[in-house]
């Protein structure tokens, strides 16, 4: 057998994989709870799961090259943050504008990111560490501590995530298009292949002419945008923009990836994975509050899922590698 | 002629004499109080409000005046220098929200060895620095009111559930705590507390919480959220649940951030201390220690106007009393505050 085609099957089948995870996970719930896998529930868990979807597409990025951006929730919170109040003291302008608005605030603070670590040479997890606290304490400063709350956001921002097209959410819709965007950014493009090229083999890929630089600043700008458009989403949804919005998400961006399938050494994993890997963490956030466990036993049972579906994956990814090899033995 | 000008002018004098002498005598009964609210900084809609609860109950004792004070910066060291200040103009009390508990201990007992009275409130001085601390209110009273406050919204029937910050959160706990005794109350035997839910104080885990609860229990009366991005999100969820109106909601939230959830009905009343009824209770009980009522000492009572006794508890610790309740009546005027 020829070796791309069995790179093609391992891809396939790491998401049957969880797809089948998925499938176990819906099954379990339901036998607690019969109701959670109606439509209206789905949706809700979609919905409810959109944000993360983008967010852990930008992490994705960022992993696969080896690295790792634990500024994505402060990116959340201070461009949430700052939409809100640029809706507050100006409730005239469109809240399309203001969305773009948030975005580019995200970009910004992505490239900041993305400089540190391309020119300032700073490795991603140190550089993102300093800029996590940097952007949640500079979310504190321009809020002055005070949130913006439902009377202070115009209907229209408000329904930014709520609004509908054909009868799904513009939330989900923001997390399709993102996939869809992002998936064939990262399989079609010369850029998204050379983010491969850098996570799988820095020195051979600098060998062929991939700049690593402007990787990094694609990576991490590309990350700083998804956060943007998450934190301007983010804040409508909860009609809420408080100091401390998305604490501790960049953890769940990069569990959504790595139960996705994606390598934390960099180099392997792809959009499709990050997607379904969002989706399950989305189901278990969504369901634990209905299966009538005491909170001691979801957190329990959380990290366990967790753990349990890295261990799937990464057991199964060590068996094809060993099928790989044999193949190539013979 | 000569002889009644004499006496005019002796009657005069001695009319001066004895309204001088009787000013001189009577003036320092008579002679406003001055007791003093000295809070962190200036500029904070809070402390105005503090301030206005001094106003108001400075109007009702009569002979006292209120006076505000405070440094521009929220630091301990201005407000050591105006409590010298102070001491120089020898005013009769001073009640302290203090940004440092233990760094105004010092100057603080030199004001007490002065004669002067002092108290802390909001922000406590560590024992020894003040007579009394007032602290707003306890858990049992807390506890309490919330299990009211849903019951009169859901007509003392039904199932209710509370979304709470984080599971360990002790003052959560022991106000839960609270509710699930108030609740075994006869005038509440159709209500039936079924379950604590916790959030994290994270928007996007309260928000599923209350979410579930409502999928979990679809005859759901009402939820409790004794935290103030818990009480947000489930009026969020609630409205977005479109069960608005049969869920009711109440807790504890900030007036500025539920301003909208109060006005529009889903959350009809919710409960916190409030920074007037602080300002108006310190005046209260500096007036009694000033006109030497009460000493301060445990167990003391402190008539505190329309806020009740207040009684002095262990080591000067005091309770104002019940949470003020917020309403669509009053929120816009609160809102403005804090």
């Amino acid at each position: 057998m020829s070796i791309p085609t069995s790179i093609k099957t391992i891809t396939q089948r790491r998401e049957t994989s969880l797809i089948l995870l998925i499938g176990v996970l819906l099954f379990g719930v339901t036998m607690r709870a019969p109701n959670f896998v109606s439509v209206t529930n789905i949706e809700r868990i979609v919905n409810d799961t959109s944000i993360l979807i983008m967010v852990s597409i930008g992490q994705f990025f960022v992993i696969l090259t080896g690295g790792i951006d634990l500024s994505v929730a402060s990116m959340i919170g201070l461009s949430g943050m700052s939409a809100a109040m640029i809706n507050q003291y100006n409730p005239g302008m469109p809240a399309g504008f203001v969305l773009i608005i948030g975005m580019l605030i995200g970009m910004v603070l992505g490239m900041i990111n993305g400089a540190a670590v391309a020119y300032g040479k700073v490795p991603p997890i140190i550089t993102t560490l300093g800029t996590m606290s940097i952007y949640r304490g500079m979310t504190f400063v321009i809020s002055r501590g005070q949130w913006v709350t439902a009377h202070e956001m115009t209907e229209s921002y408000m329904n930014l995530p709520h609004g509908n097209f054909l009868g799904i959410s513009n939330l989900i819709w923001w997390g399709i298009v993102v996939s869809v965007i992002m998936f064939y950014f990262s399989k079609y493009t010369k850029r998204g292949r050379e983010i491969y090229a850098i996570g799988g083999n820095k020195v051979a890929a600098k060998f062929v002419g991939v700049e690593e630089k402007k990787i990094h600043m694609t990576i991490f700008t590309l990350s700083g945008i998804l956060s943007g458009i998450a934190g301007v989403m983010w804040t409508s949804r909860f009609a809420a923009a408080v100091n401390e919005t998305a604490a501790g998400f960049e953890l769940q961006t990069v569990a959504a990836c790595v139960i996705g399938g994606v390598s934390i050494a960099g180099g392997s994993g792809a959009v499709v994975g990050v997607v379904l890997g969002a989706l399950f963490l989305g189901i278990i956030n969504n369901a634990l509050p209905v299966i009538n466990l005491s909170p001691f036993y979801q957190m329990f049972i959380q990290g366990a899922i967790v753990l349990v579906a890295m261990l799937i994956n990464t057991l199964s990814e060590k068996r094809r590698e060993q099928e790989l090899l044999k193949g190539r033995q013979q | 002629m000569k002889k009644l000008l004499s006496i005019i002018m002796v009657m005069a004098i001695a009319a001066s004499f004895i309204y001088a002498g009787g000013a001189q005598e009577v003036a320092p009964a008579d002679e406003d109080m001055k007791l003093v609210l000295l809070v962190k900084s200036l500029g904070n809609g809070f402390f105005e409000a503090v301030a206005d609860g001094g106003q108001e109950a400075a109007g009702e004792l009569g002979n006292v005046e209120s006076i505000y004070q405070g440094p521009s910066s929220s630091t301990a060291e201005g407000q050591i220098e105006i409590i010298e200040t102070l001491i120089a103009q020898k005013v009769d009390g001073i009640a302290i929200s203090a940004n440092d508990r233990d760094a105004l201990i010092p100057v603080a007992k030199k004001a007490m060895k002065a004669g002067i009275k002092v108290i802390s409130f909001d922000s406590g001085i560590a024992s020894g620095g003040r007579i009394v601390d007032l602290a707003p209110s306890d858990e049992e009273l807390i506890g309490r009111q919330q299990i009211e406050l849903i019951a009169e919204l859901c007509d003392y029937k039904g199932q209710v559930a509370v979304v709470s910050a984080t599971s360990q959160a002790t003052n959560q706990n022991a106000w839960i705590e609270w509710m699930k005794e108030e609740i075994k109350e006869p005038a509440y035997k159709d209500m039936e507390l079924v379950e604590v839910v916790y959030g994290d104080d994270a928007s996007d885990k309260s928000y599923r919480e209350a979410v579930g609860l409502m999928e979990k229990y679809p005859e759901l009366a009402g939820i409790i959220s004794p935290t103030t991005i818990g009480i947000l999100a489930s009026a969020k969820a609630i409205e977005d649940e479109g069960k608005k109106g049969q869920v009711q909601l109440t807790g504890l939230g900030l007036p500025s951030e539920m301003k909208q959830y109060i006005e529009n009905g889903t959350c009809q009343q919710m409960a916190l201390w409030n920074p007037v009824d602080l300002g108006y209770t310190s005046t209260y009980i500096l007036y009694a220690l000033a006109t030497g009522a009460v000493e301060g000492n445990p167990g003391d009572v402190i008539d505190c106007g329309r806020m009740g006794d207040v009684v002095i508890g262990e080591d000067g610790i005091s309770i104002m009393g019940t949470p003020f309740v917020f309403t669509a009546e009053n929120i816009a005027k609160y809102a403005e505050i804090f």
